[in-house]
């Protein structure tokens, strides 16, 4: 097990490097900065722009702009100049990773628990009553716009709040400043609870249809009849046997949607003012910050590669077959 | 194994009586009706075969038996363990007999078993199902089952997970998951088809085993009678989700009473006949179970057939007054008599097969046979010439 | 369904021997053989959401593309009316610089579908050539290949095209389309890589190879159509993915840009409209993208039904 899992580090790495050289590429394509400033009214003189062109090292070859920043970042740790004033991108990728993981994080879990429960469920009773309900929720937000789902949401909570006078249940921001102790808890539940249910139901849909499907595949299994034919309940052959072999399956899948995940966050946090990696994200392609949209896809990278190489080392853990491989 | 076609078992002994068992499957295109009234008798200790082509309805019946079959299909009849009516048991009632009275062996091992469970696990689960006790006795009890069926180093296997099996081992684990409660009655549903025919030996000499070791009477399922021949005491044909004979070993094999067993027969390699004969496939294909008109399915291929065969389904009857006891032979044809006095080459068309290939791929056969103008329709056309052997011989 | 009139049987007079020459009764055809096709499509027609999702579709792309240049204002018409509710004269309202919301709705449809059909037909093509390919060749070719592809899955879609489409906005919605098809098909590839994977392994493609075919003309003409069932769902899948996702990046701000107009744009136009109390604004932009990517949804679900059946069979 552990050789599998070093063997599986090792690979990581260079998919990482290569990865950050793909987006390099995206962003020396998809950003031009020095349009931007040039654009401005009245126009910088060239002066101006030469220095924000040598600070940007952008009159380089690109392998050269690549080696330049990729030796910043990872032997100075430095993310290189934001064209906006007055901001670090350490501190700024720093802040808005702590608020967007806090969403990410209790809105995965959430719909990983809700897709399996809906997906066995759905399974063991398919085509009941039960199973077309779960089903037709689950097309409906597989088909929902989250962003508009997210405002529908949004409105609603405002009417009820504004008619019973109650505020808890926040609909903007991620808290409210200048609270502490468990006010300050309490609160920022408060202006969780709207965006992890946006976000978890995005991701709930497309996953329960999955846990449903991998459940009907064990269902049909042989070893599933063995298991009732040695007298075992239903009840027992559908946990022991069954939720612990589909569950295989939608870990590499949960691991794989890591980066429609962090996009779904994206229009989550833009439609509830948090000022998160979404914010970071509109604001730097706006201004054309090269940095900053480098930075930000850099860390989105590594945050899908380490949830692809913990989903790699949970299977070897789930299926056997894998770890011996 | 002998045959003890004439044995007098009481009612009483009988392990397993299935009594005019139907399973029909609700379908789109109407309902499919994959048995359509099997019955039959198994004593202590008796191997009863039953052969049959893919979709005689031979599996459904067993899995009607162990109460396994989807919700949606409808079963109605008798099946009795002992003296007690299994059809219509709750799940929980049938559970305490599954596994622990009847067990059962599938017949794909490489599927059988669950990947991600060791398998000592899968067998100590087998136990503890209906016996409260110790994991580590359970443990214990895996490895000697192990041992039972020939796995070497039993106490090492145990803990590897099925994948480090090969396919014959793991038929071997499934036969000692079966064996785990010592249970009264086994069945085998085509337990070496998946398997190479090399491995295949071994894995019926783990199945007697089984049977030696827990004296539990068997169902062996196959479509192969040459598994049948070396292990079964008695044989039950399935032609169309029914049983069209049954009757000792010796009886089915040397004194066949329908068409279609003499056909199975005749496209069974044989070694002990002196002449080296050709086999003779059976024409077509068996029948679909929606919409079986009146009359015998096997009609449109037998080279018996009259028009009552159109008309009459015949009933499992006596082949004749000697064998009216429970364990007789019993055949479901309406010319029984007539089938006795006939090899299959006789009613079975050796060549047909061979003349629909296209010709260049039959270049290196003789002219002779390429010369038969034997279609499909000429089979139906040899009951014609029924009893006038002399004729057919010129021919060929 | 009427009986065919069927050829009568020979005259009898011709018949030798009719005492020998039983008729036999069709008793082994009863239930008559199908083709693919024909049970592919009665395994759809059975999945009857897929099949209300097929005219529904038909009705909203019949709206947009005929409904849309017929209907009596224009999308870039500024009616006298502004922000009044849906009316007989405004079935969808206006907002409030006086724009009829129907007009808008359905050219924002018209767009929005323009997209996604052009991302599915882009990015399945792409994907698919990619993955057979990688898949029939195997070894280091495929390594390769699909290493290439998981980079890109390593990049959330709606940043990338967030960044991209902000760059190419002057040149117009194909320019989206490019962009989203570009960043869209390793997901594709990935699908048609593993049934290739398995399809190569069969007798028939054995057999082809053995008789000295092309490996192109192994790949489209023995592999691919054997995949074209999952191709075809994985089409739909598309489709609904590129809608929401347009919807999403004009929504951002980055998608389809004024004077031009997409479902998203609308929305997103509307999302302070909705606090105004202009609700028409805000809810039939969105019901338009629900029945489009509802429909196409089930539509897919209704296929993959009918090319794989296995799943709707349950053993114990």
């Amino acid at each position: 097990m552990l050789a599998f899992a070093l063997r599986r580090l090792l690979v990581s790495i260079p998919v990482f490097i290569l990865s950050t050289f793909l987006v390099f590429l995206l962003v020396t394509w998809g950003a031009d900065p020095l349009a931007q400033l040039e654009a401005k009214n009245p126009p910088p003189s060239q002066a101006v722009i030469n220095q924000l062109a040598d600070q940007l090292y952008i009159n380089h070859s690109i392998p050269a702009r690549y080696w330049h920043w990729f030796s910043q970042l990872f032997f100075h740790g430095n993310w290189g100049p934001s064209v906006q004033s007055g901001t670090d991108i350490g501190q700024l990728l720093s802040t808005s990773l702590t608020l967007t993981a806090r969403l990410v994080i209790v809105a995965t879990i959430l719909a990983v628990i809700l897709a399996i429960i809906a997906g066995v469920v759905s399974a063991t009773r398919q085509y009941s009553k039960t199973d077309y309900t779960i089903t037709l929720i689950g097309f409906l937000f597989l088909s929902l716009p989250v962003f508009w789902f997210a405002i529908l949401l949004k409105q609603a909570v405002v009417n009820m709040n504004n008619s019973l006078n109650w505020y808890w249940l926040s609909t903007y921001g991620a808290n409210t400043p200048g609270l502490t102790g468990w006010s300050a808890f309490s609160d920022a539940i408060g202006h969780l609870v709207l965006p992890t249910i946006v976000l978890a139901m995005s991701s709930y849909a497309s996953w329960s249809r999955f846990q449903r499907a991998s459940m009907l595949d064990v269902l049909g299994s042989d070893y599933m009849r063995l298991a009732r034919a040695k007298g075992l309940s239903r009840r027992q052959v559908m946990i022991r046997h069954g939720l612990r072999t589909a569950l295989i399956p939608l870990t590499t899948q949960v691991a794989l949607d890591t980066a429609a995940i962090l996009g779904g966050a994206v229009l989550t946090e833009s439609v509830f003012g948090w000022q998160g990696m979404g914010t970071m994200l509109v604001n730097g392609i706006n201004a054309g910050d090269f940095n900053v949209i480098l930075a930000w896809l850099t860390v989105s990278a590594i945050i899908v590669i380490v949830f692809n190489l913990i989903a790699d080392l949970l299977y070897g853990v789930l299926d056997p077959r894998i770890r011996h491989a | 194994m002998s045959t003890n076609s004439g044995s007098p078992a009481g009612l009483s002994d009988t392990v397993l009586t299935v009594d005019n068992l139907t399973v029909d499957f609700p379908t789109p295109d109407g309902a499919v009706h994959a048995v359509r009234g099997v019955s039959y008798r198994l004593n202590p200790g008796e191997v009863l075969g039953i052969v049959g082509e893919s979709g005689s309805g031979k599996s459904v019946t067993s899995m009607a038996v162990m109460g396994l079959l989807p919700k949606t299909a409808k079963v109605s009849g008798s099946v009795r363990f002992r003296d007690r009516e299994l059809l219509g048991l709750s799940d929980n009632e049938m559970k305490t007999l599954r596994g622990n009275k009847i067990a059962m062996i599938f017949q794909d091992p490489m599927t059988s078993l669950n990947p991600v469970y060791k398998v000592g696990h899968q067998l100590a689960e087998a136990v503890l199902a209906h016996h409260d006790i110790p994991k580590a006795k359970a443990r214990a009890r895996a490895i000697e089952l192990l041992e039972m069926v020939d796995i070497p180093q039993p106490d090492r296997r145990v803990d590897q997970y099925p994948h480090e099996f090969s396919g014959g081992m793991r038929q071997r684990v499934v036969i000692a998951i079966a064996m785990a409660n010592n249970p009264d009655v086994i069945i085998a549903d085509e337990p070496t088809t998946a398997l190479d025919v090399t491995v295949q030996a071994q894995v019926l000499d783990s199945l007697r085993a089984a049977q030696r070791e827990t004296g539990a009477a068997m169902v062996l399922i196959t479509h192969d009678l040459g598994v049948v021949a070396g292990q079964a005491d008695r044989v039950l044909v399935m032609y169309a989700g029914k049983p069209v004979e049954i009757g000792g070993v010796d009886d089915i094999y040397y004194n066949p009473r329908m068409p279609y067993t003499l056909g199975l027969l005749g496209s069974l390699p044989r070694l002990d006949q002196r002449e080296a004969g050709r086999l003779t496939p059976i024409q077509g294909s068996p029948p679909s179970l929606v919409n079986l008109p009146l009359g015998c399915p096997f009609t449109p291929r037998c080279p018996l057939a009259q028009d009552v065969c159109e008309t009459r389904e015949p009933d499992l009857e006596p082949v004749d007054a000697d064998e009216a006891g429970p364990d007789g032979h019993r055949s479901a044809c309406h010319f029984k008599d007539r089938v006795a006095r006939h090899r299959p080459a006789d009613l079975f068309d050796e060549t047909s097969a061979d003349a629909e290939l296209p010709g260049d791929f039959g270049s290196d056969s003789t002219g002779e046979e390429q010369a038969e103008p034997h279609g499909p329709t000429d089979v139906r056309s040899v009951n014609t010439d029924f009893g006038t052997e002399s004729d057919r011989d010129e021919q060929l | 369904m009427p009986e065919l009139p069927r050829e009568d049987p020979e005259p009898t007079e011709i018949t030798p021997s009719a005492g020998s020459e039983r008729q036999y009764p069709e008793r082994e055809f009863t239930v008559k053989a199908r083709t693919q096709t024909q049970l592919v499509l009665r395994r759809f027609l059975q999945h009857r959401l897929a099949v209300v999702s097929v005219f529904v579709l038909l009705a909203v792309i019949l709206l947009a593309f005929v409904g849309g240049p017929l209907w009596k204002y224009s999308y870039t018409d500024i009616t006298p009316d502004n922000s009044v509710p849906p009316s007989g004269n405004h079935p969808f309202g206006t907002d409030n610089l006086g724009y009829d919301e129907f007009a808008r709705v359905l050219r924002g449809t018209q767009r929005s579908l323009e997209i996604a059909f052009s991302v599915a037909v882009l990015a399945t093509a792409i994907g698919t050539v990619w993955g057979a390919v990688a898949g029939y060749y195997r070894g280091w070719l495929d390594s390769l290949m699909m290493r290439i592809a998981d980079l890109f899955l390593t990049i959330p879609i709606l940043a990338a095209g967030a960044l991209l489409s902000h760059h190419f906005q002057t040149a117009g919605w194909w320019a989206l389309a490019l962009v989203i098809a570009g960043l869209a098909w390793p997901a594709v590839a990935r699908i048609v890589r593993g049934q290739t994977l398995s399809l190569r392994e069969k007798e028939y493609v054995e057999a082809a190879r053995s008789m000295g075919a092309k490996d192109g003309r192994i790949i489209f003409r023995h592999i691919l159509p054997n995949v074209i069932g999952q191709i075809i769902v994985v089409v739909t899948i598309q489709i609904a993915f590129a809608i929401l996702l347009e919807s999403s990046l004009s929504y951002l701000g980055f998608g389809v840009q004024p004077p031009d107009t997409s479902l998203g744009a609308l929305i997103s136009n509307a999302q302070s409209a909705l606090q105004g109390g202009l609700w028409w604004l805000f809810y039939f932009p969105g019901i338009f993208i629900i029945l489009i990517s509802l429909s196409v949804n089930f539509i897919g679900d209704g296929l993959r039904d009918a090319f794989d059946p296995s799943q709707q069979r349950v053993r114990a």
